[in-house]
């Protein structure tokens, strides 16, 4: 029957006939797990998901069904699944430190009760994405039961409230030609496949991360697309790891695509004792994880982006605002690039295939607010972060993923040797929905959100000209009120955009906290032009022990204590007055 | 399937040897390659089918006559044999002795491939390695289970700098059961008997492993040496409970090698000729390091490398930089003014410092003092690119007091003997000598209570 032909470390050649391109197979007598990729006659090419070590020609290769696809129901969240969603924890059980192969491990565990609740006002027609009860899975988050998209028919029985597996029959469905079908907690889902939707609504709120750069400079919409490039070292996953810990999201899906292992274990440590600031409980509840960090085998790598959109899409469809960071998409593409290496395709830039700009558009895509099936909305919000080889940003992936998000936060090598962090570059970044994101700002926090930004943003421009004099002739050779203005940047600078990810009080920063630092530091310049016009020279003003302050300001008040807060810039600001009072009395005498 | 040996060799090449007519041969599988004169060669099947199996071969295909070639198939992976004695020896990269002392007599063998770690069954690494070097333990701390490798350049003192970290390297307040494992691949004889004495001069040789290639040893052996020595070290860390330390020099030559194999298999490339899998590759290396839950050893690896031209993204570096917990970046400039070691702080990282320092490891101030310090350095270099072009004596006093900064900061903080073992305090109290040259305005990255407390004019200002 099947046999295979050739072995190409994780590519196999392999005769099986009447197999269908995609299906999933079981690979030799260790049963690894693959998928195929290609068919040439009889001959099925194969991809391997785990290392094809001591598998010989001549062994069988078993055709599954179906295409690679992931479970979908209760016991997802807090866990933390490979990149063909097999439970880590599953594979330490069976095969200890080291990741066996060929193990069978199922995504959901299948000996749990969960408590369902039918709802009251359902059937007799049912159609894919209604829902049929509900299952409380952590403190904060129900999970919905959802009709799976492909299924429409009478709804014949559904089960009582109760304590159900996932194996127990929920509801009996009879299909429009007549066939019956059961429906359990959980569904399966193809995960090269979208889940289908309504119709795609408008990003109308802000993602909130806390960090001041991100959220008041270059926002990004619930629904929308951004992306972190930048070099090693730049700070791209601490970037990562701060929004998963405090984007005002529902579910946080954090794909480890490529990236260390240490990481993972970061989250997995520190999550369950962080605090998510919106609800109050565990950063775990809401969290879950896939990991292929660098040393798993590559080809699943590629597939781990697809299993983590999947999963995101399905929270989607319950509701949910769900945002999932996948670090780092260059390595997929880099997963792209080997596997078609190794089938012989043509290489077009730096030895990318062809199709990696539709690929990496393709995924993109399956971001976006949408009304589900059910009438309601949801949304998922994608970030990716891009390691551009070199820090160049004219290299396929990046400048291909330039063109697709919305929100570019662009990190910068120079900012990051300073320590300057988040070391996301003001100049290079970009945010295309600012004007939406303002809406939300000036009807929950300030009516002058847009304009005080506007201000800040232009000091940091005109601070980047005037570094361009400082550098050739020196800092003497300006006008005082230019030397303020250098001060005033390098204010919003230490005051605003720096922000301690380490730092218990300023690791999350309130929308309210935000604009309060961004007014102080513009009240602060404001009144120091003012002084500067009276001819009070800049060196007397730097010596106001309250610009030290305002520096510290950050981490010196918490999210409540902005009255504290506006105190002390009260203060400061009197503090300049009397300098004032006193500057216009020597100046008279 | 039994052992069997062929004589079907078809063509040899860079390395390669293809066979045919051999059966089903296992991907992966060992070989053991006999050539005309009865010297024997070592080999991996890369690629098979019914019809043909590519062969790899450690020693090279040169000099093979293919009608006299005798290939004998082992029928199992290339495997590593682990015992204690292990240590005080030296292997070549197949793990063969090469200290003319016998072969190891050890009932275990290991897959020098490894599997990946679970990252479910890691500890996260937070343990302060004290190097009792300013640079590395003061802004740049280690620690156990990372791997921080050391970027230098042709003619840096790298080697020096890793037998420092060698000799000094301790946790605090704690004698440890550690081990060394040395790999280098194509390093002169020099550079290899200049470890090799300073291990033995520092009474610790009969805790090191030696995994030697030197320049002149055949290249694709390099392949392998690195997953050898690997193999040894998880033995060492994970079996027998050891803190081992793994050095590595030079990954540059690795590299190279795996670009040499694969143009000769025709991969196709990505930058610079090498293979698109590099980061794959070199990541099943680098992440053979780390600490495990429920094991007493770790292991630690400071690989050294060599930036071409001084290239830090050259892909190299550059690929070594996404997958490693941060890097010691060498300067040639500060090398050429004479300082030692000429750690340049700015590009250099330590990822996991800020879990391995602070109150309960280290200082409580120390993650701002560090903080602070990069800060200032780096605007002291901002400083120094204008004195250049205007001149020191058109610098405002301010700024001049940076320049000053930047000079005792390499001249005290930086430099520091060989042979110079500062303790995290002495580290500490010497970088707020440097920061107490600036007001209290000028330091933000401190906190106040830190300037009350260390600032050297705290009585006068408050």
């Amino acid at each position: 029957m099947s046999e295979i032909l050739e072995i190409n470390g994780p590519i196999l050649r392999v005769k099986l006939p009447g197999a269908r391109n995609g299906e999933q197979v079981r690979i030799g007598s260790i049963g690894l797990i693959g998928e195929i990729i290609g068919l040439e006659g009889d001959d099925a090419i194969v991809q391997a998901y785990e290392s094809t070590e001591s598998v010989r020609p001549g062994e069988s290769v078993t055709a599954l069904g179906h295409p690679l696809s992931v479970e979908l129901g209760p016991g997802l969240l807090g866990r933390i699944f490979d990149g063909v969603q097999r439970p880590l924890i599953d594979i330490f059980k069976a095969s200890g430190d080291h990741i066996g192969r060929g193990l069978e491990t199922a995504a959901l565990d299948r000996s749990k009760r969960w408590s369902f609740t039918p709802r009251e006002d359902i059937g007799p027609q049912l159609h894919g994405g209604e829902t049929l009860g509900d299952v409380p899975e952590t403190e904060t988050i129900t999970q919905r039961i959802l009709v799976p998209p492909d299924v429409r028919g009478e709804l014949i029985e559904l089960a009582p409230a109760g304590d159900y597996t996932l194996d127990d029959v929920i509801a009996r469905v009879r299909l429009a030609d007549g066939r019956e079908r059961q429906l359990h907690l959980y569904q399966r889902w193809p995960v090269r496949t979208p889940r289908p939707y309504a119709r795609r609504d408008h990003a109308v709120a802000p993602l909130l991360t806390g960090q001041r750069i991100l959220d008041t400079f270059f926002p990004l919409l619930k629904g929308g697309k951004g992306a972190i490039p930048g070099p090693f070292g730049a700070g791209k996953t601490m970037t990562q790891h701060q929004i998963a810990r405090w984007s005002n999201a529902d579910i946080v899906l954090y794909v480890g695509c490529g990236e260390r292992g240490n990481e993972m274990v970061d989250i997995l440590e520190s999550f369950p004792e962080l605090t998510d600031p919106h609800t109050g409980r565990s950063l775990m509840e809401r969290t879950l994880l896939v990991a292929n960090t660098s040393n798993m085998p590559v080809v699943a790598r590629e597939a781990s982006i697809y299993v983590g959109v999947t999963m995101a899409e399905f929270f989607r469809d319950q509701g949910f605002d769900v945002v999932m960071v996948a670090d780092s998409t260059s390595r997929w593409a880099e997963a792209l690039r080997e596997v078609g290496g190794r089938l012989g395709q043509m290489p077009v830039e730096e030895g990318y295939p062809a199709y990696l700009s539709s690929r990496l558009s393709a995924f993109y895509e399956r971001a976006g607010r949408v009304e589900t099936l059910n009438g309601e909305r949801g949304s998922v919000t994608l970030i990716g972060a891009v390691s551009p080889p070199g820090g160049d940003f004219s290299e396929p992936v990046t400048s291909h993923t330039k063109d697709i998000v919305q929100t570019f936060w662009a990190l910068s090598k120079e900012l990051a040797d300073a320590r300057h962090y988040p070391a996301v570059d003001w100049n290079g970044s970009f945010a295309k929905d600012v004007q939406t994101a303002a809406h939300w700002w000036q009807e929950h926090v300030a009516k002058d959100w847009l304009v005080a930004r506007g201000e800040a943003l232009g000091l940091l421009a005109e601070e980047q000209e005037l570094a361009r004099i400082v550098n050739l002739v020196g800092p003497e050779a300006l006008a005082p009120k230019q030397r303020w203005a250098l001060e005033g940047a390098a204010l919003i600078k230490d005051a605003l955009l720096q922000q301690n990810a380490t730092d218990p009080v300023d690791s999350y920063c309130s929308p309210e906290k935000q604009y309060a630092l961004l007014a102080a530091v513009l009240r602060v310049y404001r009144k120091g032009q003012e002084l500067i016009d009276l001819g009070e020279p800049v060196t007397q003003i730097l010596t106001l022990p309250g610009l030290a302050r305002l520096r510290r300001a950050k981490a010196a008040y918490g999210d409540k204590q902005l009255t504290e807060l506006n105190g002390f810039v009260r203060e400061t600001l009197d503090a300049m007055d009397a300098m004032r009072v006193e500057y216009e009395r020597s100046s008279a005498t | 399937m039994k052992e069997l040996e062929f004589r079907t060799a078809s063509a040899a090449q860079g390395g390669l040897l293809v066979m045919r007519r051999v059966g089903e041969i296992a991907f992966g599988d060992r070989v053991v390659v006999r050539d005309d004169k009865g010297r024997r060669r070592n080999g991996q099947v890369i690629k098979t089918s019914r019809d043909a199996v590519l062969v790899q071969v450690f020693e090279g295909t040169d000099d093979l006559d293919l009608n006299a070639t005798w290939v004998r198939f082992l029928d199992q992976p290339f495997e590593m044999p682990v015992s204690p004695d292990l240590l005080g020896r030296i292997f070549n990269g197949v793990g063969a002795p090469r200290d003319g002392r016998p072969p190891l007599i050890a009932s275990h063998s290991r897959n020098v491939n490894g599997a990946s770690i679970n990252p479910f069954a890691r500890a996260y690494p937070r343990e302060f390695i004290q190097t009792g070097i300013s640079t590395i333990d003061g802004l740049n701390s280690l620690v156990r289970g990372q791997k921080l490798p050391i970027f230098s350049a042709s003619g840096l003192p790298h080697n020096r700098l890793a037998a420092q970290i060698v000799r000094q390297a301790r946790l605090l307040g704690e004698e440890t059961n550690f081990a060394i494992v040395f790999a280098a691949m194509g390093i002169s004889h020099d550079e290899a008997r200049f470890f090799e004495e300073d291990f033995e001069s520092s009474g610790v040789l009969g805790n090191v492993s030696m995994f030697i290639n030197l320049a002149d040893d055949p290249p694709i052996e390099r392949l392998i040496l690195p997953r050898t020595a690997l193999t040894v070290a998880e033995y060492l860390a994970f079996d027998l409970d050891r803190h081992v330390l793994v050095v590595m020099t030079d990954m540059t030559y690795y590299a190279e090698a795996l670009r040499e194999v694969a143009t000769a298999k025709g991969d196709v490339p990505a930058r610079k000729g090498y293979p698109g899998y590099l980061y794959s590759d070199l990541a099943e290396i680098y992440e053979r390091s780390g600490r495990i839950k429920q094991r007493h050893g770790s292991i630690t690896l400071v690989p050294i490398l060599s930036m071409p031209a001084d290239d830090i993204t050259h892909p190299i570096p550059d690929l070594t930089g996404y997958i490693t917990e941060g890097q010691i970046v060498l300067d040639r400039a500060l090398h050429n003014a004479g300082v030692y070691p000429p750690v340049n702080v700015s590009p250099s990282l330590s990822r996991l410092m800020k879990d391995g320092i602070g109150k309960d490891d280290t200082r409580d101030d120390h993650p701002r003092v560090a903080q602070q310090l990069f800060a200032l350095y780096a605007r002291a270099q901002e400083v120094r690119n204008l004195a250049s072009i205007i001149g020191a004596e058109e610098l405002s006093g301010r700024d001049r007091n940076y320049l000053d900064f930047a000079e005792q900061f390499d001249r005290r903080f930086v430099q520091q003997g060989e042979d110079e073992d500062r303790s995290i305090v002495e580290t500490l109290n010497l970088a707020w000598e440097l920061l107490s040259m600036f007001p209290y305005e000028a330091l933000s990255r401190v906190s106040e209570a830190d300037l009350n407390r260390y600032h050297h004019r705290a009585g006068e200002v408050a």
